[in-house]
């Protein structure tokens, strides 16, 4: 027994001195020096990132690739940069928020939908301190001046992938492989942020095939990789060709690879990042986000010290939505026709949502109200179509077009 | 510890043997300690090994982002009150050899009723609110304790099956009430209730959001210890777990206590659901139990069923979780990193049982080296 203790004793003392001398060429990056100061401020301006998932997730990649290159232009040490990862969407990302504020964050962002509500309950304690719920739709209802959304406008970026998608689609009805044009899409949540996204794909899509159709199904999670291969599946099974996406995991282009294998004509669109590594020969390309530049322009107004719009958007003009590398199976002429898609939509020519490319129960929309004020979800005032444009992200940021479009059919 | 025999001939090189005798508290106490101790220090030599960083500033920065200010310290508090709470319910149940797996139900159906008032009556103060949601939230977790139990008094069904299905049942009927209440439309989320009139939220008292937690939690401590130990259905509670028949002997009527103590134990995992709603999180989710409900299984075994150790057991719990989150920060450390953590303490920790229980006795030496 003494044995035993003497040996335990020794090892406790070795370790301690092992751990007192090794630990310190490693240091700690948040104990070191106080110089690094943010612009005209006192205390070094601290930024605080609450994340749903880590870098594994491609959504939240996007993001801590976001901040750190938005704040590394800006001139901010990384020390400078706090981020919370795998927060859930509930009373940990209110916890979170107010342990970032005594922390001494100036900013806080949240990336998660589902993050907001938490961040609303946090900014009424810090009013000196600006809380941005990024993918958010409440900022401009809150009595609060310091909360903020920002979006990008997505809808671009999936309009532009459902070009290629329908380049595809042309190609194999050309060469008589396929002779239904179906599409499939793999949808997170009913609202009108994915319907936003997968009508902006549909009418990309129609810009190239006219006579194309597609069925969504939803699978009510942002993160699900089964159900997300098992809603593929059975679009595919349906006769989808193309599986489009708005749901965060390599799920979907998984599957339709392994369809490929299995000998079925089906390619696949993703979302966030490129699916070629998921999908080699099934990906066609992947609408993307690019964070940087609406973390660049929010920081950048924390820094001055000016105020931050409650609602911020932008898209292909300042390059804050793209898509991601074309796959070696798209078809040919693609690249060129999405150079001439890009310029026309910068060029404010070509716009996603014109009312003439779609119908609702036959009939073209000429007016929609956009904000709901009364909370039935229905929306009561803004009027989104301006001459026979649907002005998607410009009364608020969150998407807000919600119009079941004729030949898109809602599976569940 | 007393020697029963000495051996000299030829035998085993290494023997285990139950303990006869209870070990003394200190003694056993020590060992618990002692393994946290061993664990910590395999912990200490993996950090070091794998990433290189000084162990001690790792479990420096656990303490930082567990306790380390005022603010964290009573969030932590918070998370240990709402693993207590459960940790209590289950101990009158797991006392009497029934294994309730059901927690995670009969949270989930407490705080839908507690959501289900916050939601329908906002209007009234909440204090009447509070009151009402109390046992209402008490009622619905009973009730999810009671069926299972009347279906293992009356014909003996299997209750680990039974009370792990009653999890599905309420995982259903929340997925079904979050459709139901979701907010914004299309969400499948209830986002935070009433956050701007706070009906139904735990007021603040002495300034702290937290302390009506610690209040009904350390009510409930104190008040199912002493009925496990020195009340007349404690004692029943007892008999019937260590053998049916001599509590029949004894003239126990077995099927009413195993119906009334199981719905106890739902009753009170119903006020953990009251819990986390009202006084936590705010809304409701599929999520909102969290596999709390299976993690205090951990908390009230390893507490023996001792309502007060439950509350240590509790805090290191949250520390390893809290703790994960701020290593990430600090250090980059991935989530797998602090499960892997978790998962080294734990198993010393629980394998430090058996040194408790057994003896070890080697050939060579003829003497334990348990302690």
């Amino acid at each position: 027994m003494k044995k035993i203790l003497a040996i335990v004793l020794v090892l406790c003392l070795a370790f301690v001195c092992a751990a007192c001398n090794t630990g310190a060429p490693n240091d700690d990056p948040k104990v070191d020096d106080p110089k690094i100061d943010g612009p005209g401020t006192e205390a070094p301006f601290k930024v605080g990132v609450i994340l749903v998932h880590d870098e594994n997730s491609g959504y939240d990649l996007a993001h801590i690739e976001g901040v750190k290159a938005a704040a590394a232009e800006l001139g901010l040490a990384e020390s400078q940069l706090i981020f919370k990862y795998n927060i859930p969407e509930d009373e940990t990302c209110y916890d979170t928020a107010i342990d970032l504020a005594e922390q001494g964050c100036n900013i806080i962002f949240s990336d998660s939908y589902g993050h907001q509500s938490f961040m609303m309950q946090a900014a009424p304690e810090y009013p000196d301190i600006m809380f941005v719920a990024c993918t958010g739709d409440t900022a401009m209802f809150q009595p609060v001046d310091n909360v903020a959304n920002v979006f990008p406008y997505t809808f671009e970026s999936r309009y532009v992938s459902g070009v290629v998608a329908g380049m595809k689609l042309k190609e194999l009805m050309d060469e008589g492989l396929v002779t239904e044009p179906h599409i499939g899409y793999v949808g997170a949540y009913p609202y009108a942020e994915v319907v936003s996204g997968y009508t902006a794909f549909f009418l990309g899509i129609r810009s190239i095939v006219p006579e194309a159709y597609m069925d969504v199904q939803f699978t009510n999670s942002w993160y699900d990789p089964i159900a997300e291969a098992e809603a593929a599946n059975a679009l595919i099974a349906r006769g989808a060709v193309i599986i489009g996406q708005h749901a965060d995991s390599t799920g979907a282009p998984g599957a339709v690879e392994k369809q490929r294998e299995a000998g079925k004509e089906v390619y696949s669109v993703g979302y966030n990042v490129s699916m070629l590594a998921a999908a080699p020969t099934a990906a066609l390309t992947s609408a993307q986000n690019n964070w940087v530049v609406l973390y660049k322009a929010t920081l950048e107004k924390a820094l001055k010290g000016e105020p931050i719009p409650t609602d911020y958007a932008a898209g292909y003009e300042l390059d804050a939505v793209m898509i991601s590398e074309l796959g070696p199976s798209c078809a040919a002429g693609t690249a060129e026709k999405v150079a001439e898609v890009i310029a026309a939509i910068k060029a404010g020519i070509l716009h996603v949502f014109d009312t003439a490319t779609f119908t609702v129960n036959g009939e073209t929309v000429a007016s929609f109200l956009a904000i709901d004020t009364d909370g039935d979800w229905v929306g009561d005032t803004g009027e989104a179509i301006e001459n026979g444009i649907f002005i998607e992200s410009v009364l608020r940021s969150a998407p807000y077009f919600s119009l079941d479009i004729d030949g898109i059919t809602k599976l569940n | 510890m007393k020697h029963r025999e000495s051996e000299h001939a030829a035998g085993p090189v290494l023997r285990i043997e139950k303990r006869t005798q209870e070990m003394r508290g200190y003694m056993s106490w020590g060992i618990r300690a002692g393994a946290l101790i061993a664990a910590l220090l395999v912990c200490a030599v993996i950090i070091w090994a794998i990433v290189r960083i000084n162990p001690l500033r790792v479990y420096a920065a656990m303490f930082q982002g567990s306790f380390g200010t005022k603010n964290k310290m009573w969030v932590s508090i918070r998370d240990i009150c709402m693993l207590v709470c459960i940790g209590v319910g289950l101990a009158p149940a797991f006392k009497m050899r029934f294994w309730n797996i059901g927690a995670e139900g009969q949270i989930l159906v407490g705080g839908l009723a507690a959501a289900a008032c916050m939601i329908y009556f906002k209007n009234l103060p909440t204090g009447v609110l509070l009151l009402m949601m109390l046992p209402l939230s008490a009622i619905a977790g009973g009730v999810w304790g009671f069926v299972p139990g009347v279906f293992k008094a009356k014909w003996n069904t299997n209750e680990t099956l039974f009370t792990l299905m009653m999890n599905y049942i309420a995982i259903q009927l929340t997925a079904y009430f979050v459709a139901l209440w979701e907010n914004p439309f299309g969400s499948n989320t209830v986002g935070v209730i009433n956050g701007i009139t706070r009906a139904g939220w735990f007021p603040e008292i002495l300034g702290q959001k937290y302390l009506l937690n610690v209040i009904i939690v350390a009510v409930l401590v104190v008040g199912m210890y002493f009925y496990l130990r020195n009340s007349k259905q404690g004692y029943e509670i007892a008999v019937v777990g260590e053998s049916e028949n001599t509590a029949r002997y004894a003239g126990i009527r077995v099927p009413h206590v195993v119906t009334r103590t199981v719905t106890i134990s739902g009753a009170i995992c119903g006020i953990a659901g009251f819990l986390a709603v009202a006084g936590a999180s705010h809304t409701i989710s599929t999520s909102t139990a969290g596999g709390k409900g299976f993690t205090a299984i951990i908390v009230a075994w390893m507490a023996k069923f001792n309502t007060f150790v439950m509350v240590l057991i509790g805090a290191l719990l949250v520390f390893l979780d809290k703790g994960s989150i701020e290593i990430a920060t600090q250090f980059g450390l991935s989530d797998h990193v602090s499960k892997m953590l978790t998962g080294i303490i734990l198993f010393f920790v629980l394998g430090s049982e058996f040194f408790i229980e057994y003896k070890l006795h080697f050939r060579a030496a003829n003497k334990e080296v348990a302690k």
